[in-house]
């Protein structure tokens, strides 16, 4: 099972078997999403563990000729960038899955799209072939868009809808405009990514080639991860969604841009990167800062947690900025720590949402007397979202704050005191709001998460924090190599790679891991 | 003898629209509906024989005004499957029609033979008549139903701005002919290279410029594509934004590229100026429209931009990919017409809001329509993204000699986003629209299930395995010469 199209197509196969049934079969939709997106967790699981994290080169690759003419091929393989990526993508499916318990209506059409969905987005973690990349990920777009319209909520739901989804046709656009601009400019007739690669660094483009064509690359992958001041549409459109489809684009889907910055703007345009960073790096100011500041005068928890995903999302950002392979580093495990933060904020507020019928937080307070355990998740959770140690989220915005030092120094005095301050004020508001206080009359009867399959997805999604967390190498020693070559241009004269100093309780999970892994690679 | 063996496709169409017709004379009332049948299954005979027609090498008919050559084969077999489809289209809207049921294939029958005389026209006078037969056809077709007074305003409109649009092209043709004393387009070539800058000559190509734009409702010349599309039946706007846009495409490939390659040459910002004028206009027009058959009027506008844009460029890589663009438009545009049809059959108005609720009663049709209005956005990985990501490539190819194709890449992408927002409201109508009180219900023969079918194959395959066609579109995009 550890083979990257039996991952990515499980749910793609299963999208096509549930079109193929009767109306009617409603159990057996859930079933067959359950089985795919978990056989798909298995074998990223498996990829994971198997993947030899000091190799440089692609691992588990297939390809196939697709398009020869246009010189395109269905190329897929992981490194260390994109493996835990793609775990982090396929435990979000499958905990989406899980939460779509709440859905009743229109079964067959939902986990149909769904499906897709999950499929599109974990194929585009894996292709190594900027055109496939492509496709999989605007797979993506017109289950989002059917998703938020027939199961949506809210006033807005229409209105965000279109919203999110001609923000992201416009950015994939522009993004879709600037591979091909370095498809055409580099003139090898490939859409191969390693052999693109190596044709950039025999020939490198031109400078005033690179900086425009990284500029496309920049804004267009930049307003699919909503880079300010082109973030409005996800948290309106985070609101609006059903809590699936919120968990897989906050959490997994939206890192394809900062993704395709890492694996292709960085790498083949070393000098338009140059050109860009500064201005990046106050563009991400703004995510941190002007995010975290409406993040704190929410009063919904859905928009909330929508706001706060743009912040988080500067951090990435600040990493990538950094030019150097630290933060680089830190930018793909604040990726990771926030794909599973946010699928675990969003599970959380969805299952508030179903069972209360509000997420309004001036309505709600006390509920962590009526619902201990989901309470529990939540208040864990914020503390992840500010960046608490023991927490995946912090060694990646550790990382990104390292990197991003020696070249923009004000942007990171100002972006730790938005990470500090800002976070923690709207998290803790968030918890007060939520869970302290009294418990007002009619929540008195609040139904807390029972029973092991309600719980899963929670306790996942939380494990799966808590244990990169606290052995951060398990990420950062597969990604160093990787980035190294990614980043070429990264290490400045007399900068040390910062070693990612794992707290201790986390030096047995990463042992046993790289037992593991050894006895697998044998 | 052999002229005639070089127009066998031609003279099949003929022959089967002639039969069709004689055959309602003879046969009685009640098995006449099936000769739709026999329509479409001769014109799938004549597609499937058009495969064994060898296309190289070119062969030439009538003292070289007739040609078949890649170019010719492709779009003849376009116009064939595309033919093939209205007449299903036809059959399915039947109902509409109150009479002449068979008169209505015959007709598309002969509209055909012009497209496919128009393909492989190599002389201004084979263009004219080509474009005639046409366009004299479409005026029958668009007030077919006679007793729907939109259906005659739209056939008087027509008729007016399409015989201006004929004076243009004659007009046109006549200053070429008196300025060169040739009406083949090699004699038109070899005299513009020759005498570069005669007034009366460039202003002759001009005017059959004009007559053509007026063919593929390109602006400024698309004033009666809202109207005439809101009022002819179904299967006619079908055809006339498949069949007759596609047909006043291949001509315009051909005198560009053929007949008056030097001016296309030197044609400067003109092109990209009409491409951006035309995307322009189609996609901001159809944002508000609320019947189903103007929106598709202005989407057709906004397509014919699109295509633009390969001739803007002027390179192969463009003409290619206006040819791959037009096979993915054809199955997504049926696919739509189709759904349209089995949605309000012969109704008078298409209000797109009636679509509401089709996701519950009718969930074969509203993926139909989700798929058809999908690859008309250009969402990957159905057919017209393919074409939309060829003409993008081909733009930015080109804009390494004349940046202005940068330019007009920057529009095609925001025309491309704003595409995006009235095709997905035919899908949102479709599927959380509110459903209306004279829904009817719908029973889907067994025709209207293979064409849907066939459609969704067509738009899902292309994008798919779109190398097969790909292919194809390389060849026939080469023989113009670059």
């Amino acid at each position: 099972m550890a083979n990257l199209t039996f991952i990515v197509f499980c749910p793609l196969v299963a999208a096509a078997l549930i079109a193929l049934l009767p109306r009617t079969f409603n159990v057996l939709f859930r079933l067959l999403a359950l089985v795919a997106t978990f056989l798909s967790l298995v074998g990223a699981v498996r990829v994971f563990l198997a993947l030899d994290p000091g190799a440089t080169g692609l691992q588990f690759e297939q390809q196939v000729p697709w398009i020869p003419a246009l010189g395109m091929s269905y190329h897929v393989g992981v490194d260390g960038l994109n493996a835990g990526l793609l775990l982090m993508g396929t435990l979000v499916a499958f905990a989406a899955v899980c939460v779509s318990r709440e859905i009743t209506e229109r079964q067959q059409l939902y986990y149909l799209l769904l499906l897709l969905m999950a499929g599109g987005l974990l194929g585009a973690f894996v292709a190594f072939d900027l055109f496939l990349f492509y496709v999989f990920h605007e797979l993506a777009l017109v289950p989002t868009f059917l998703l938020i319209g027939l199961w949506g909520r809210g006033e807005q739901r229409n209105f965000a809808t279109f919203q999110i989804t001609l923000y992201l046709s416009l950015g994939a656009l522009i993004a879709l405009a600037g591979l091909i601009a370095l498809y055409v400019q580099a003139g090898a007739g490939t859409f191969n990514l390693p052999e693109l690669t190596r044709q950039l660094a025999a020939q490198p483009l031109p400078a005033a080639a690179q900086t425009l064509i990284f500029g496309l690359l920049l804004f267009g992958f930049g307003i699919l991860v909503s880079l300010w001041p082109f973030h409005t549409w996800a948290p309106t459109g985070y609101a609006a969604a059903p809590t699936a489809a919120a968990m897989l684009h906050a959490g997994v889907l939206k890192k394809f841009g900062l993704y395709g910055l890492i694996r292709v703007a960085l790498p083949l345009l070393p000098a338009g990167a140059q050109s860009w960073m500064h201005l990046l790096a106050w563009l991400c100011l703004g995510n941190i800062l002007y995010g975290g500041l409406v993040a704190m005068r929410q009063r919904d928890l859905n928009l909330l947690i929508g706001n706060s995903s743009v912040a988080h999302m500067g951090f990435a950002f600040l990493g990538i900025a950094s030019l150097s392979v630290v933060g680089v580093t830190g930018a793909v495990v604040v990726m990771i720590a926030h794909g599973l933060l946010a699928a675990l904020s969003f599970a959380v507020s969805g299952y508030l949402r179903q069972h209360l019928g509000t997420v309004n937080l001036d309505q709600l307070g006390g509920l962590l007397r009526a619902m201990p355990f989901l309470g529990g998740v939540m208040v864990m959770a914020m503390f992840a979202g500010c960046g608490l140690p023991g927490f995946a989220n912090f060694p990646g915005e550790a990382l990104t704050l390292f990197g991003a030092w020696n070249a923009h120094r004000t942007v990171v005095i100002l972006a730790a005191w938005g990470a500090l301050v800002i976070a923690a004020v709207y998290m803790l508001r968030a918890v007060r709001a939520l869970w302290h206080g009294p418990l007002p009359e009619r929540w008195r009867e609040a139904r807390d998460a029972r029973g092991a399959w309600v719980r899963l997805p929670f306790v996942l999604l939380l494990g799966a924090l808590v244990v990169f967390g606290c052995a951060p190498r398990l990420l950062t020693d597969p990604l160093r190599p990787v980035v190294a070559r990614l980043v070429p241009a990264a290490v400045e004269p007399g900068a040390t790679p910062v070693q990612a100093g794992p707290p201790a309780p986390g030096r047995a999970v990463e042992t046993a891991v790289f037992t593991v892994r050894r006895e697998v690679a044998r | 003898m052999s002229d005639v063996a070089v127009i066998g496709l031609e003279l099949a169409v003929v022959l089967t629209g002639l039969g069709v017709l004689l055959a309602d004379l003879w046969l009685a009332p009640a098995p006449r509906p099936r000769l739709a049948l026999v329509t479409a299954a001769a014109l799938g005979l004549i597609l499937l024989a058009s495969f064994w027609v060898p296309a190289e090498p070119a062969r030439t008919a009538f003292g070289g005004m007739f040609v078949l050559d890649g170019l010719a084969l492709f779009f003849k077999r376009f116009f064939l499957l595309a033919a093939l489809l209205v007449t299903v289209l036809a059959r399915e809207f039947a109902a509409g029609f109150e009479a002449g049921h068979v008169e209505y294939h015959a007709l598309t029958c002969f509209a055909l033979a012009g497209m496919m005389f128009a393909a492989s026209a190599q002389h201004f006078a084979l263009l004219f008549v080509a474009v005639e037969l046409v366009t004299v056809t479409f005026y029958v077709l668009v007030s077919f139903q006679r007793r729907r007074r939109t259906a005659l305003e739209a056939g008087a409109k027509y008729l007016i701005l399409g015989a201006l649009a004929s004076a243009f092209l004659v007009y046109g043709v006549a200053l070429v002919y008196a300025a060169t004393g040739a009406l083949d387009f090699a004699g038109v070539a070899r005299s513009l290279a020759a005498s570069a800058g005669n007034r009366l000559l460039v202003t002759g190509l001009l005017l059959v410029g004009v007559g053509l734009g007026f063919k593929i409702a390109a602006a400024p010349f698309h004033i009666w594509v809202p109207d005439v599309y809101q009022g002819a039946a179904f299967p006619t706007t079908a055809f006339l934004a498949v069949g007759s846009k596609a047909a006043g495409l291949v001509l315009l490939l051909r005198v560009l590229f053929e007949a008056a390659p030097e001016l296309t040459a030197r044609s400067g910002h003109l092109l990209p100026v009409l491409a951006g004028l035309t995307m322009g206009y189609g996609v901001l027009g159809a944002i508000p429209q609320q019947s189903l058959r103007r929106l598709m009027g202005y989407s057709s506008i906004a397509n014919a931009g699109f295509l633009l844009v390969g001739l803007a460029a002027r390179n192969v890589a463009g003409v290619e990919a206006v040819l791959f663009y037009l096979a993915g438009y054809l199955f997504a545009v049926l696919l739509v017409f189709l759904v349209a049809t089995l949605v309000w059959g012969g109704a008078e108005g298409d209000d797109i809001a009636a679509l509401g609720g089709l996701g519950q009663r009718a969930p074969a049709l509203a993926a139909g329509l989700t798929l058809g209005a999908a690859s008309l956005a250009g969402v990957p990985p159905l057919a017209g993204f393919w074409g939309k990501f060829l003409l993008l490539k081909a733009a930015l190819q080109a804009g390494a000699e004349d940046p202005a194709l940068y330019t007009l890449a920057a529009v095609t992408i925001v025309a491309a986003v704003v595409a995006i927002y009235y095709y997905f409201g035919l899908v949102r109508a479709a599927y959380w629209g509110e459903a209306t009180g004279e829904a009817r219900a719908t029973t889907l023969t067994p025709l209207a299930r293979a064409g849907l079918a066939a459609c969704a194959v067509g738009v899902v395959g292309l994008g798919l395995w779109p190398a097969p066609v790909l292919a194809w579109a390389r060849a026939a995009a080469a023989g113009l010469g670059f």
